[in-house]
C-alpha cells in the first residue's frame, strides 16, 4: 500500500479531507514530514488510525458493512444466475427484466469483491428454499417472483440500515447509497411485473395501520416488520397536509421506506444458507 | 488535535443543551429543529435575486426540500391534468406518486420549520400535460435526477438521523423512476443508460442538479454559495 498515493486519491474525491484530518489545516499541510516520522511497517496502522480520525470509522467497521452487503449480494446473484439457468421458469417475455436484474447483482458482487481486496468474505452455499418453506422456488415462476420480490425489498432495508454507519464517508457511502437505489429500481420492477400477473401488489410498500407486509405472504413477515411506521423525524406524517384533506395513513407509509438492522436481516436469510 | 467524531459529540452535547434550555418551546417542534441553535448552520434566507439554500445540513435539507417541492408540483399537475387516452392503472399510479411526493415535500417544511426555504413557483412551460410521451419523460428526468441528487449528497449530512431519513426517501424515489421507466419502456427500470458498469445508480454533486433544478423554477432562483453554488 502506499500511503501517499492513497491520501492522494481520497483528496481527488473529496476536497474537504485535510479538514477532516484536522480542524487545523495547517497541522497536517506537509503529509511527507507526517510520514517521515512513520516508519514503514506501520503504515498500515498509521493510515487506518488516520482514517479513523477523518471519518469516525475505522476501515475493520467499513469491512464489516462492505462483507455484510458482500454476503447479501452473493445470495441475490446465486438466486438470479440460477433462476435464469432453469429451462422452463422465466417466460421469454420477462427473461429481460432478470437478465438486468442479474447483471446488476453480478456488478454489485464484483465490485464489493474488489473494494475489500484480500478482506473480503468467500461466498457461502445457498438452499433457495429457505429449509423448503419455498420448496417450489426454482419450478414455480409465481413463487419465484414472490421470492425476488422479498429479496429486493429487504436489500433496499438492509442497505438503509447500515447507512448511518458510514456517515460522512464520502467513497463508501456513496457507493453504498448508489447500490441501494439500484436495488430499490428492481424491487419496483419485481412489484410491478408481479402486478401485471394479477397481483394486487403496488411498486412501493404499502399497508395500513396494522399490516406491514403488503405481499400477502406470512412467511415473509420479518421481510415487512415495521414498515408501516407513519413517524418520521418526530413528525406523524399523517397529520400533514395532502393535496385535499391531510396525507392517508397508506401514502404516509408507501412515501418512506424503513431501515433494517443487521441482525434482523441475518435472521431472515439464514434459512437461505447452508453453510 | 480533536477529531471528527469528538467534534460530532460536542456538537450534539450543546444541541441536548440547547433543548434542554429551550425547553418544550414551540421552537422545539418534533426535535428536528435542533439544528437551529448551532451557529455553523446559517438559516436559509431570501437574497437579493435569488433563494439561498443555507449552509450546513440545513442547506441539504433544504435543497432535498427544493426537489420535493418541484416534484410534488410536477405531479400535482399530472393528476389534475391527466394527458390523453390515460388508463385507469396509469392514474392511480401517478396519484400515488402525487400522494408521496407531496407528503415528502410537507414533510421537509415542518423538520425545516422557521429554517425552510420559501415556497418556489415552478415553470413547467417546457412540457406538455396533455401529452403522454412529455409528460413521461419530465417524470423520468426529474425521478432520475432525484436519485442522483439524494445519492450525491448523502455524504455531505453530518446528522445520522437526517442521513436516515434521506435514505428513507431515496429508495421510494428509485422506487417511482424504476416504476416510470417501465411505463415509457417496459424493461428499462435500471438501464445502462443509469446504472453504470459496477452496477451503480448515479449520483450528482448540488452544483451538478441545482442549474437543473433551476431551469424548471420562474423567479428566483435557488443558490447555496456555502455549498459553492453562486
Amino acid at each position: 500500500m502506499n500511503l501517499f498515493n492513497v491520501i492522494d486519491e481520497i483528496q481527488q474525491v473529496d476536497p474537504e479531507f485535510q479538514d477532516r484530518m484536522s480542524p487545523r489545516r495547517d497541522a497536517i499541510k506537509n503529509i511527507t514530514s507526517f510520514g517521515s516520522k512513520v516508519a514503514v511497517a506501520a503504515l498500515p496502522f498509521a493510515f487506518s488510525t488516520l482514517f479513523k480520525r477523518a471519518y469516525g470509522q475505522t476501515t475493520s467497521s467499513v469491512n464489516d458493512v462492505l462483507n455484510f452487503a458482500l454476503t447479501l449480494e452473493y445470495l441475490e446473484a446465486y438466486f438470479y444466475n440460477q433462476g435464469l439457468a432453469q429451462a422452463n421458469l422465466i417466460p421469454a417475455a420477462d427473461k429481460g427484466y432478470f437478465t438486468t436484474v442479474a447483471g446488476h447483482e453480478n456488478a454489485h458482487v464484483a465490485f464489493l469483491k474488489s473494494v475489500l481486496g484480500s478482506a473480503a468474505v468467500t461466498s457461502p452455499s445457498f438452499d433457495l428454499t429457505a429449509k423448503g418453506t419455498f420448496a417450489d422456488v426454482l419450478t414455480n415462476y409465481n413463487t419465484y417472483l414472490a421470492v425476488a420480490e422479498t429479496f429486493e425489498d429487504t436489500g433496499v432495508r438492509a442497505y438503509k440500515g447500515q447507512a448511518g454507519n458510514l456517515l460522512g464517508n464520502q467513497v463508501v457511502l456513496t457507493a453504498a447509497l448508489q447500490i441501494h437505489a439500484v436495488e430499490a429500481r428492481h424491487a419496483s420492477a419485481i412489484r410491478y411485473l408481479r402486478a401485471s400477473k394479477g397481483v394486487n401488489i403496488k411498486p412501493w410498500i404499502s399497508g395500513s395501520a396494522t399490516v406491514s407486509n403488503d405481499t400477502g405472504i406470512a412467511a415473509v413477515n420479518a421481510s415487512y416488520a415495521g414498515e408501516n411506521n407513519v413517524m418520521q423525524g418526530g413528525v406523524d406524517i399523517t397529520t400533514l397536509n395532502a393535496v385535499s384533506g391531510k396525507t392517508t395513513i397508506t401514502a404516509a407509509i408507501e412515501a418512506f421506506d424503513e431501515p433494517l438492522d443487521k441482525a434482523s436481516v441475518l435472521a431472515i436469510v439464514s434459512p437461505f444458507i447452508k453453510s | 488535535m480533536k477529531t471528527l467524531t469528538q467534534e460530532l459529540q460536542n456538537e450534539g452535547m450543546a444541541r441536548r443543551q440547547f433543548l434542554r434550555y429551550a425547553g418544550t418551546g414551540a421552537a422545539v417542534m418534533a426535535g428536528v429543529l435542533t439544528m437551529a441553535s448551532c451557529s455553523k448552520d446559517h438559516a436559509a434566507s431570501v437574497v437579493n435575486d435569488h433563494v439561498d439554500l443555507g449552509s450546513g445540513d440545513i442547506a441539504i435539507l433544504n435543497y432535498a426540500y427544493a426537489l420535493e417541492q418541484l416534484e410534488a408540483a410536477f405531479y400535482t399537475q399530472v393528476a389534475a391534468t391527466p394527458y390523453s387516452n390515460q388508463s385507469t392503472y396509469e392514474k392511480a399510479l401517478l396519484t400515488d406518486i402525487r400522494d408521496h411526493e407531496v407528503a415528502h415535500r410537507e414533510f421537509f417544511k415542518a423538520a425545516l420549520g422557521g429554517n425552510a426555504i420559501p415556497g418556489l413557483t415552478p415553470n413547467f412551460s417546457s412540457i406538455n400535460f396533455s401529452d403522454r410521451t412529455s409528460v413521461l419523460g419530465a417524470a423520468k428526468a426529474f425521478e432520475d435526477l432525484g436519485v442522483s441528487a439524494y445519492n450525491g449528497a448523502g455524504y455531505m449530512i453530518k446528522d445520522v438521523n437526517y442521513l436516515a431519513l434521506a435514505g428513507k426517501i431515496v429508495s421510494v424515489e428509485a422506487r417511482h423512476a424504476s416504476l416510470i421507466r417501465n411505463l415509457i419502456a417496459p424493461g428499462s427500470f435500471a438501464d445502462s443508460t443509469v446504472i453504470d458498469a459496477n452496477g451503480l445508480d448515479g449520483a450528482k454533486s448540488p452544483q451538478q442538479v441545482v442549474p437543473i433544478a433551476n431551469t424548471y423554477l420562474s423567479g428566483k432562483k435557488i443558490l447555496a454559495p456555502a455549498l459553492g453554488i453562486y
